[in-house]
């Protein structure tokens, strides 16, 4: 009697804790999500029910009902386990990816498929839930910091581990969201010089290869810019980073000089090879600098040294490395994504089409059901990775931008509820959580949208497939529970 | 728990970057969406097959209700190249009989097209035969990427009047720019009735919307086919055509260049138009069109150049009727009034040659012996008269509107295409080229025998008789009778009446009788006919003197209006007085009689086709010769 009254008691608490937003939010997702697929491959010939079974809206609805209902019953399941168990769930899915590399059979070059009888699952959706808990219980271990090379190794380990084992499945794709757990490194303390290294790698990156043709001073234009935007960063390195007025301004003038200088002699008809002029201009500010950090902070002015040489150093790798090491269609696929190569027939054919069916969606759309490049089959992949199409093209403008801002709704939540937590345990799960959507959320639309390379990852709760909406629901009802409890934890 | 609000605020980074991001996105979105309308019209042309249903084209009859120009289906086998999906080559080959290297050979061909595109329909092989289209359609589920279309060719029962017939032909670019019923590969009426009738023949397409995936895979029709539309044939056109007289006609100007015109007076209906040199209507039809197309632009005796509407050729002394009309109804001359020739016309230091018959000579007579004195003393006369005119300009002008209202210098609008209007001087014309007062009745005489600067076509010289025979009025000559489900068309009937009183045409049709039975074309009389008829021998800058009949018959109830025009055969009576006899006599008595057939033959067999290369100009004996330096007034007007 007294336990039932206990349980009771847990029950209405539970509904009074749980956070109802993010419900709705998810519940709001999971019914358009399937609806979209409904439409998705609809048939003008033979149309079916809308919950036909044999049909990809049927099964997702029947995905989606039963991962509703996991959902719920992971809000029963004690918050405890999840902490407690969480390293030994990490290792079964671990074995699991790696098993999987061996028993999954080859799905159009991917080996990440584990099939059983009628269901397929993809083991690599559940390891994010596996990989954020563990973690997340990292994190939380007493005395735990990201102050030591070793805490970032072990981090690092953590996510570097299931996306080797998932690269090894030839799934790319979904490998690359682990990278999205930088944001929970950054947010838990991992120097912000990362992310801004981050940043200027795929700015040089793209900015080589998109301006690789022209050429000026006898270097590639791409190049040419990524020298002067080095410049740039040094002398605001130097003024923000460093505060030295002296350096900055002394810096500054000697490369607006010898800028003047080139200019000057170019306007004579004397051009110098280009190579020549930044390696001796960079080379003698860097000279300048070593001189000149012996009055400032050392450490502040070697690590702009270090960036200016890495940064130079960087631009040559992608130079070479894209030239010698990627296979050609890898190529051709960064290209035709950073509008280097125009192939409406090729590889850019889904961009092209994807583009051509969200354009004619309009401000409102064609109606539901009533778009005719999903439906007849123009955008490839349209009820899985590309099905921001069909949303696209049948909602028109104001229908795709709601489901965006829907999207970044849940997300904003998710870092709410993040920083309310009292536990690192549950801030850095919950963080996991916000950054693989972040990752899924602006790969795959940008993808859609021809501003991403294509990279074959699901859009969350509404792509069509078991695998990736029941990873999204542990993911997000786990948290759901463990948000559920945080009065009762570290509230000390 | 350690707390570190320096963390804590990197939240902002982390919620910023995602705001920043669903704000480009959506930006993104703005763009495509609202900002750029390409990507719904790439979306329709996408998605929606267009087929084209044609429509049956009007059929063509002759007078007699003959069926002369009738359709056959052919079928063009197609192909998208970019939809062709490996398929099974041999099996694609054997069904269509040919092998596989005429198959490469075709392809290569397509590929060099001047409209090549990997993305729409190309014509394959075109005009497969009705068992060859019957098994591909069996097979074609098995080779996407390939059509079949269905064409209409015409076909022809009759070898001749392809200048009437016109044909058929594919749209080009202006065709589509100027009429926006065309869409490419569409056909179009080329020439003869085909083009002049194109409105009605060639009804109205029809076209079935269909739903088309990726593939190019047909998913069904479009709104249940409710915006479908059904073809509507074309209307069927009834010529006024006689094409055993046509027949006939080409038959006997085979190795002559020139033309015939056969009208029926009350009705305008023209009852045969022969141009010579011609061609067969069939050699422009199917495969083969283009490669006879060059050939025929080619030849240098241009036999796609309609003689009897498109050539204008000096009239020369088939004009001598109007020229009588004119002067009797200015007054300038009465039955009786009688000039001088002394074989020809001599006046102010000119002369225009003339032949043997009675002087002074009396207008009737005039006709009958085609005197030239007579004419131009009596154009002399008129453009001199200052008490009827105040000057010549004035004078040439009441002649020039004489001249105009019987059909001359303005097209008749005969419904075909690309009739000359032929060309009748004003005064303005001579102010220009010879100043204004310095051309007088003199430079300008040889107007009055047809020859001068005038211009006419066979088909005005033909209506000339025509209103002569109808006394005094003419109806437009037209070639198509009535239009199936349209009726007559009403600018085709229209009725015209000179300015001449009609009192004085029985006197012109007297001389025009007196010239058949006594006078320049005795050839032409036929017994029991009554055959009217004037000559003309016609000089001009290519060579020999073309040789002109124009008459009409029988006299007092003129069922048949003729014109004979024979380039360079001579003498009127050498050609074209015996053709225009030949052609009278088949038309009122349905058949030709022994001497008919027999002058039939021998004509067929006259070649006059000019051995002289073109261009080399010949004085003829009737050129006003220039006496005390003015100019030859032989100058064909430009």
């Amino acid at each position: 009697m007294e336990l039932q009254q206990q349980n009771n008691t847990e029950g209405a608490s539970l509904l009074k804790s749980v956070d109802w937003i993010t419900i709705i939010l998810y519940l709001v997702l999971i019914v358009a999500g399937a609806v979209s697929i409904y439409a998705a491959t609809y048939n003008f010939d033979k149309s079916s029910s809308m919950f036909d079974f044999s049909g990809f809206s049927g099964k997702q609805f029947l995905w989606a009902g039963l991962s509703f209902f996991i959902g719920l019953s992971l809000l029963l399941i004690d918050r405890r386990l999840y902490e407690a168990y969480a390293y030994p769930i990490y290792a079964v899915m671990i074995l699991l990816l790696i098993a999987t590399i061996f028993l999954a059979p080859d799905i159009k070059g991917s080996r990440s498929w584990l099939v059983f009888g009628p269901v397929s699952l993809q083991p690599a959706e559940f390891a994010k839930c596996a990989t954020a808990l563990a973690l997340a219980k990292l994190f939380g271990t007493y005395g735990f910091a990201l102050n030591n090379w070793k805490s970032y190794a072990i981090a690092v380990g953590i996510i570097v581990l299931p996306i080797l084992c998932i690269i090894m499945e030839k799934e790319t794709g979904s490998a690359l969201v682990y990278t999205s757990l930088i944001f929970v490194l950054y947010r838990e303390g991992m120097s912000g010089f990362v992310l801004f290294a981050a940043l200027c790698a795929i700015t040089y990156f793209v900015l080589v290869l998109k301006f690789a043709s022209v050429m000026i001073m006898g270097i590639p234009l791409g190049m040419f810019i990524v020298f002067i935007v080095i410049m740039v960063l040094i002398v605001g390195m130097l003024a923000v980073y460093c505060r030295s007025f002296i350096l900055t301004r002394n810096v500054l003038l000697g490369y607006l000089g010898a800028g003047a200088v080139a200019g000057l002699l170019a306007y004579f008809g004397i051009v110098i090879n280009g190579y020549a002029f930044f390696f001796t201009v960079i080379g003698v500010s860097i000279l300048y600098l070593l001189y000149g950090m012996l009055h400032d902070d050392m450490r502040k002015v070697l690590l702009t040294i270090g960036f200016a040489v890495a940064s130079i150093a960087f631009m040559f790798l992608v130079d070479i490395a894209f030239n010698n090491v990627l296979q050609p269609h890898q190529k051709t696929r960064i290209l035709v994504t950073l509008g280097i190569e125009d192939d409406p027939r090729g590889v850019g054919y889904n961009v092209n089409q994807s583009k051509i069916a969200i354009g004619s969606g309009g401000v409102w759309g064609k109606g539901f059901l009533n778009g005719t490049q999903t439906k007849l089959k123009y955008v490839p992949e349209q009820h899985t990775d590309f099905i921001f199409c069909t949303i696209g093209e049948e909602e028109g403008f104001v229908g795709s931008s709601l489901v965006l801002i829907v999207f970044l709704a849940l997300i904003l939540r998710i870092i709410v509820i993040a920083e309310r937590q009292h536990t690192t345990f549950a801030r850095v799960y919950a963080y996991c959580v916000a950054s693989y959507l972040i990752f899924h959320l602006s790969i795959n639309i940008g993808m859609v949208l021809g501003l991403c390379p294509v990279i074959g990852i699901p859009l969350p709760f509404f792509s069509y497939g078991g695998s990736s909406l029941w990873g999204f629901t542990f993911l997000l009802f786990i948290l759901l529970r463990i948000d559920a409890d945080r009065k009762s934890y570290g509230s000390w | 728990m350690r707390k570190d609000y320096n963390l804590e605020k990197r939240k902002f980074v982390i919620a910023g970057f995602i705001v920043v991001l669903v704000m480009i996105y959506i930006g993104r979105l703005f763009v495509l969406q609202v900002g750029d309308s390409k990507y719904k019209e790439n979306a329709d042309s996408n998605a929606f097959l267009e087929k084209t249903i044609y429509p049956s084209r009007g059929l063509v009859y002759d007078r007699n209700g003959k069926l002369v120009v009738y359709n056959q289906p052919a079928y063009d086998v197609m192909m998208i190249p970019k939809d062709v999906q490996p398929f099974d080559t041999l099996d694609f080959c054997q069904t269509l009989q040919i092998t596989p290297e005429e198959l490469n050979r075709r392809i290569e061909t397509m590929k060099k097209g001047r409209n090549y595109s990997a993305y729409t329909q190309q014509v394959l092989l075109p005009h497969i035969s009705a068992q060859d289209y019957g098994r591909l359609q069996e097979k074609l589920y098995r080779f996407p990427g390939f059509y079949i279309v269905q064409r209409i060719l015409r076909q022809y029962n009759v070898t001749c009047g392809a200048n009437v017939l016109g044909n058929i032909r594919e749209v080009n670019q202006s065709d589509i720019d100027r009429d926006e019923y065309y869409r490419p590969g569409d056909y179009i009426g080329d020439l003869g009735v085909e083009k002049s009738y194109e409105k009605w023949l060639r009804g109205r397409k029809g076209k079935e919307i269909l739903i088309r995936d990726a593939l190019g895979k047909i998913k069904g029709r479009y709104n249940d086919g409710a915006n479908d539309v059904t073809p509507i044939a074309g209307n069927d056109l009834h010529l006024s055509i006689d094409m055993e007289l046509q027949a006939l006609g080409e038959r006997v100007m085979q190795g002559k260049m020139g033309a015939i015109v056969a009208i029926e007076p009350k009705t305008g209906e023209i009852l045969a138009l022969v141009t010579s040199p011609n061609y067969d209507p069939s050699l422009l039809m199917g495969k083969e069109r283009g490669n006879n197309y060059a050939a025929l632009i080619k030849d240098p005796r241009m036999p796609l150049f309609d003689r009897s509407i498109q050539a204008a050729y000096p009239p020369g002394s088939t004009f001598k009727p109007t020229q009588g009309l004119i002067f009797l109804h200015e007054g300038i001359v009465d039955l009786t009034t009688a000039f001088p020739c002394h074989r020809g016309f001599i006046s102010g230091g000119m002369r225009v040659g003339c032949h043997g018959h009675g002087s002074p000579i009396a207008l009737k007579p005039a006709i009958q012996t085609s005197c030239n004195a007579y004419f131009c003393w009596g154009l002399k006369r008129m453009l001199e008269n200052r008490k009827k005119y105040k000057n010549i300009n004035e004078a040439f002008e009441v002649w020039k509107r004489h001249m105009v209202s019987m059909g001359y210098g303005y097209k008749l609008n005969v419904d075909l295409p690309h009739e000359s209007r032929g060309f009748i001087p004003n005064a303005a014309f001579y102010d220009k080229i010879r100043g204004a007062g310095k051309w007088s009745s003199y430079s300008i005489i040889s107007d009055a025998i047809g020859q001068g600067e005038i211009l006419a076509t066979p088909l005005q010289i033909a209506n000339l008789a025509a209103t002569i025979a109808n006394r005094g009025y003419y109806i437009t000559p037209h070639v198509v009778r009535k239009i199936d489900g349209v009726g007559v068309l009403k600018k085709s009937i229209e009725r015209h009446d000179p300015t001449v009183d009609k009192k004085f045409y029985p006197s012109i049709v007297e001389g025009m009788r007196m010239a058949v039975t006594g006078g320049t074309c005795r050839g032409a009389n036929l017994p029991g006919l009554d055959v009217c008829g004037k000559t003309g021998t016609a000089q001009n800058p290519h060579g020999r003197d073309h040789s002109v009949f124009m008459g009409f018959a029988p006299m007092n109830d003129p069922k048949i209006a003729i014109c004979v025009y024979a380039e360079n055969s001579g003498f009127g009576a050498t050609v074209a007085v015996p053709v225009g006899a030949i052609m009278i006599e088949k038309y009122l008595r349905g058949q030709l009689s022994g001497g008919g057939e027999a002058r039939a033959n021998r004509m067929s067999a006259t070649s006059t086709y000019s051995t002289k290369a073109y261009g080399t100009k010949k004085q003829g004996s009737k050129s006003p010769k220039p006496v005390s330096g003015a100019k030859a007034s032989t100058t064909t007007a430009k």
